[in-house]
């Protein structure tokens, strides 16, 4: 590691004194993801039954994921590149201890209890397998080989197989779309992009029969026929899409859905609180929301295109793509077009490590987007 | 770094990536837009339908209950029943305002501050419109109170649910165990919607074990209800099913006489079905009325129970761990002959000590005193008359490691896979074991003291009763069971192990040898042969509470109750074609012959009896 890698800005060449290149500040960005953090408070405070210990709690976690940002975005990118494989294995190690000491409640362990906080490793994942992949690929040539995208397959597949088994369906689609997309964006050629749809189909009775828990397979089956299962998965289904159908144009107002207010929306702060903002803003509030994540992913692809080396153009555009499956799988859940799994709404949902693990990937964002500047 | 890439073209690389990053935005507007119209669908093309749904009417899903599977002894008899309970329950949102309701009906019916907290507690987990249990087990008093001040108390309803009864009281506490509400640590780990209608569970014996078939499916009713959520019809409606009925394989005639046997004594015994494995009596006393714990046992009533010094909540039967004594004594004799290290024509002179080479302190007999068991000790004389010199010279020459392989294959030192929780495992000592326990070599001592069931030793009363059906069945391995079929359908027991192979003249030997503990003029169980009508085989045992040594002699009138030695005794019967092999401890008995064999005698003779009375029916 340089010694100037962490304080750049005292041999910062251009001279520029302005604080948002001094602390190294992408301001389109920032603006955006405070944008979503008031919209996050303002819906969590109704959607938690107007307490304002979670709007606190939760504020608290923003400002720490926006000074890990911060932190983050001190650190050249070339240092991450670096980094990644030794923070991925870091994390891989941690998995496979979480599956041997690892705490947590109903079934699913996630947790390492450090003593004085705990731990999710999986979350470290969403960024490590970014970042490793892109760091062994952009060293290749491009498009990579056969051997060399196997190998990328290889470590992505072992950090999702490892987080499916504890099991947390949610987040390990959100650590193998962002394998995925790194090997895509790399140039992955079009027969392997056709051979892995084809495998992918071949995957889905071979997932169902030997790898799906029943409950997995009774949200899936939920989907269908929501109907079926009144008292479990299927009430959640039924519940949200009435609160969100039941929004029209401009919603109920804020505080106003009878549907959350009254608890008839289970998980109403965390994995279903688009279903509140849908039922208090309406189609608008929804659509405003879309709009205000897609020029934020917007903003992202820019960063990714004019990043200056191979690494940064593919860690900045593979989480660019991974954090709009967080939204889709989210709001594809919710409104039940998509199975029931555990994936929260970014910066909306209430949850300390998912807000700090976003935080951090758009700390590496700025990291590169403030680097181009400089040169 | 980029020497690795020397022969890429970054300008290419640029392009590729750009394409790439172009078809990725594609897709996710696409996407947005799939969403978008999802969103579109619901809110707008639908609206007036979910907002019908959500304003006028309220379609409510509510959870019917299963009715809990019955236990059933042999016969048919019930053991554990279902009756109807009347529950005062709240819904929260048909109450205006409920710390009021909560001080109407402290007016009107005592509420304990337990129940009012139990019920704080729920509430915040529950969702508005669902009943929410205050008080179990209304008295027809108190029914006739809250119906009359029905108009005042709007959000309170007395409901009427099923709950446990268990018709013979403190009879099969142990064995069959109890349902109870379910506490916090539970409700973390059951599915929710599997116990969305009930608020028990099986916490010990057959209740807890079989708890998933006794449970059965919750149902569900979708009711319709006007705005202040009172249901106004049943839409839809998902019945529940009911849990599986258990027989079992015990007979609440038998119990009864075992349990009543020991006339208040503490102890346990096990009953065996020798052919099958099936658990005919499994007794354990003091015992305690398992019906206090279904609606939630008073904490004074608890206490009271818990800290008991006769431990009644405590299982001796399968929890309790012993030194099996003497009882072990025919098996050991099993398995000397069977490899030949004794046969039954040696001897030895037993004058009452045991000296072992290189140890001064010598090993005595019980009936030291009296000079031992004198000349001619052969292995039958030993096994009648309990000769703890011979089979101090029998382990020796056997050696710890035959004496555990065989006897972990006689169901000792390990779990026997019944079907109940919490059994304990007892210790069939053996090399590995003392090293790993305490880090220490096995001595020669250790075996002597093994070598009549004292030392490291411990069995429980269902390992006794194991090992006597084995010995009974002349080695036939079967796991014992307390269920015999569910729902009709018949269970088998899996085989735990292969058959014991000892020759066939080595089991008439000892077989033998067991039926004259009780029958000949010498044997130590002669006490029980008066009026018997068939041949019973047995071994009597003995078990120091507290050490004695070498020199003093063990004086029950100087020593507390709690401090005499336990009895302990293995018997089956008949001896000709085994039929019920039992193993029985009572503790601070003092001699297995004059406390425990009597109680083994009163459930074979009520046994037998009720053999004749079944070949009478069917002739």
């Amino acid at each position: 590691m340089h010694r100037g890698d962490f304080v750049r800005q005292l041999n910062n060449p251009g001279g520029d004194r302005r604080p948002s290149r001094v602390l190294h500040i992408d301001i389109p960005l920032l603006v955006l993801l405070l944008a979503l953090c008031g919209i996050g408070l303002t819906v969590l405070y109704s959607a938690s039954g107007q307490s304002i210990f979670y709007v606190k709690r939760q504020a608290t976690f923003m400002l720490a994921g926006l000074f890990a940002m911060l932190v983050m975005a001190q650190f050249k990118p070339r240092f991450w590149e670096r980094g990644s494989m030794l923070i991925y294995i870091g994390g891989l190690l941690s998995l496979v201890a979480v599956l041997f000491f690892g705490v947590g409640a109903k079934g699913a362990q996630r947790w390492l209890d450090l003593g004085f906080t705990r731990f999710q490793p999986s979350e470290l994942m969403k960024i490590a397998v970014p970042m490793m992949v892109s760091a062994y690929l952009s060293k290749r040539y491009l498009p990579p080989r056969f051997k060399h995208v196997f190998i990328a397959v290889m470590a992505t597949l072992l950090p999702v197989f490892l987080v499916a088994k504890q099991p947390d369906l949610g987040t390990s689609l959100i650590i193998f779309s962002s394998g995925f997309f790194a090997i895509f964006l790399a140039g992955l050629g079009k027969r392997y992009l056709v051979a892995t749809v084809l495998l992918a189909v071949a995957a889905i009775p071979t997932l169902w029969f030997y790898v799906l828990l029943d409950y997995q397979k009774q949200r899936v089956l939920t989907l269908l026929n929501p109907g079926e299962d009144k008292l479990g998965a299927g009430w959640n289904i039924i519940q949200s899409t009435t609160a969100i159908g039941s929004g029209g144009w401009s919603g109920k107002g804020w505080t106003q859905g009878t549907q959350s207010q009254l608890n008839f929306l289970p998980e109403s702060h965390t994995d279903f609180i688009i279903a509140v903002l849908a039922e208090e803003f309406g189609l608008i509030g929804v659509l405003s929301l879309l709009l205000i994540y897609l020029l934020l992913i917007g903003r992202c692809m820019m960063i990714a295109l004019n990043a200056q080396t191979l690494f940064s153009r593919l860690v900045a555009g593979t989480l660019s793509l991974t954090f709009f499956v967080y939204i889709f799988v989210n709001m594809g859940m919710v409104s039940g077009i998509l199975p029931v799994v555990g994936a929260p709404l970014p910066f909306i949902s209430y949850g300390g490590s998912a807000i700090v693990t976003l935080f951090s990937g758009f700390g590496i964002l700025t990291a590169i987007s403030t680097e181009q500047k400089r040169i | 770094m980029m020497h690795d890439r020397v022969f890429s073209d970054p300008a290419r690389e640029r392009e590729l990536f750009a394409r790439r990053l172009f078809v990725g935005s594609l897709v996710t507007l696409i996407l947005s837009i799939v969403l978008s119209l999802r969103y579109f669908d619901l809110q707008i093309s639908r609206y007036e339908n979910f907002a019908t749904q959500s304003n006028n009417n309220r379609v409510l899903v509510r959870p019917l209950p299963p009715s809990r599977g019955l236990i059933y002894d042999r016969k048919g008899e019930l053991i554990a029943d279902n009756r109807p309970s009347y529950n005062l329950t709240i819904v929260p949102e048909r109450s205006e305002d409920i710390e009021q309701l909560l001080n109407e009906l402290g007016k009107l019916i005592t509420i304990s501050e337990r129940d009012i907290l139990r019920f704080r507690k729920k509430l915040s987990r529950r969702r508005p419109f669902e009943q929410t249990t205050l008080h179990v087990n209304l008295s027809e008093a108190e029914r006739a109170i809250l119906a009359v001040n029905g108009h005042r108390l709007a959000g309170a309803e007395t409901s009427a649910r099923l709950i446990r009864y268990y018709p013979h009281q403190n009879l099969f506490a142990h064995a069959v165990g109890y349902v109870g509400r379910i506490n916090d640590r539970e409700s973390q780990t059951i599915e929710t919607v599997k116990y969305s209608g009930t608020d028990s569970i099986g916490k010990v014996g057959l209740e807890k074990f079989y708890e998933t078939q006794l449970l059965g499916t919750v149902g569900s009713e979708q009711v319709e209800t006007n705005a202040r959520g009172r249901a106004m019809r049943v839409l839809d409606q998902t019945p529940a099913i009911s849990g599986d009925n258990l027989t079992l394989y015990l007979d609440t005639d038998l119990q009864r006489v075992a349990f009543e046997a020991f006339k208040g004594e503490r102890g346990a015994l096990v009953a065996i079905e020798v052919e099958t494995g099936g658990i005919l009596a499994m007794v354990s006393t003091p015992s305690y009325d398992p019906n206090l714990f279904v609606t939630g046992i008073s904490q004074k009533e608890y206490d009271r129970l818990l800290y008991s010094n006769d431990r009644p909540l405590f299982d001796r039967s399968i929890r309790g761990q012993y030194p099996p004594g003497s009882t072990i004594k025919p098996m050991f004799g099993l398995i000397a002959l069977q490899n030949n290290i004794v046969t039954p024509n040696y001897t030895i002179n037993d004058n009452g000590y045991f000296f072992f080479k290189g140890i001064e302190r010598p090993w005595r007999d019980h009936n030291f005193a009296r000079g031992g068991h004198g000349d001619g000790v052969n292995l039958s004389k030993a096994i009648v008359e309990s000769c703890n010199i011979y089979f101090y010279e029998l382990g020796v020459k056997t050696g710890i490691d035959l004496l555990s392989e065989y006897g972990s294959q006689f169901g000792l030192g390990a779990r026997t896979g019944i079907d109940m929780p919490g059994e304990r495992p007892g210790i069939m000592p053996s090399r590995a074991w003392k090293k790993g326990a305490h880090g220490q070599s096995w001595f020669n001592g250790d075996t002597i003291n093994a070598s009549i069931g004292q030392g490291f030793m411990l069995t429980t009363p269902l390992q006794l009763a194991v090992m006597s059906a084995r010995i009974a069945s002349r080695g036939d391995v079967r796991t014992p069971r307390l269920v015999k079929s569910i729902n009709g359908i018949e269970q088998s027991a899996p085989q735990t192990g292969a058959h014991i192979d000892i020759s066939a003249k080595h089991w008439d030997y000892v077989h033998r040898a067991m039926q004259d503990v009780v029958h000949s003029i010498y044997g130590t169980a002669r006490i029980i042969n008066q009026g018997l009508d068939y041949k019973i085989a047995g071994k009597t045992g003995t078990a120091q509470a507290i050490s004695i040594d070498a020199e003093e002699k063990y004086d029950s009138s100087k020593l507390s109750k709690n401090k005499w030695d336990h009895a302990l005794f293995v018997a089956f019967a008949p001896v000709a074609n085994p039929k019920i092999a039992i193993g029985l401890i009572v503790e601070n008995g003092e001699h297995g012959s004059s406390s425990a064999a009597p109680i083994a005698r009163a459930v074979f003779d009520a046994y037998m009896e009720s053999q004749k009375s079944a070949t009478l029916v069917k002739r």
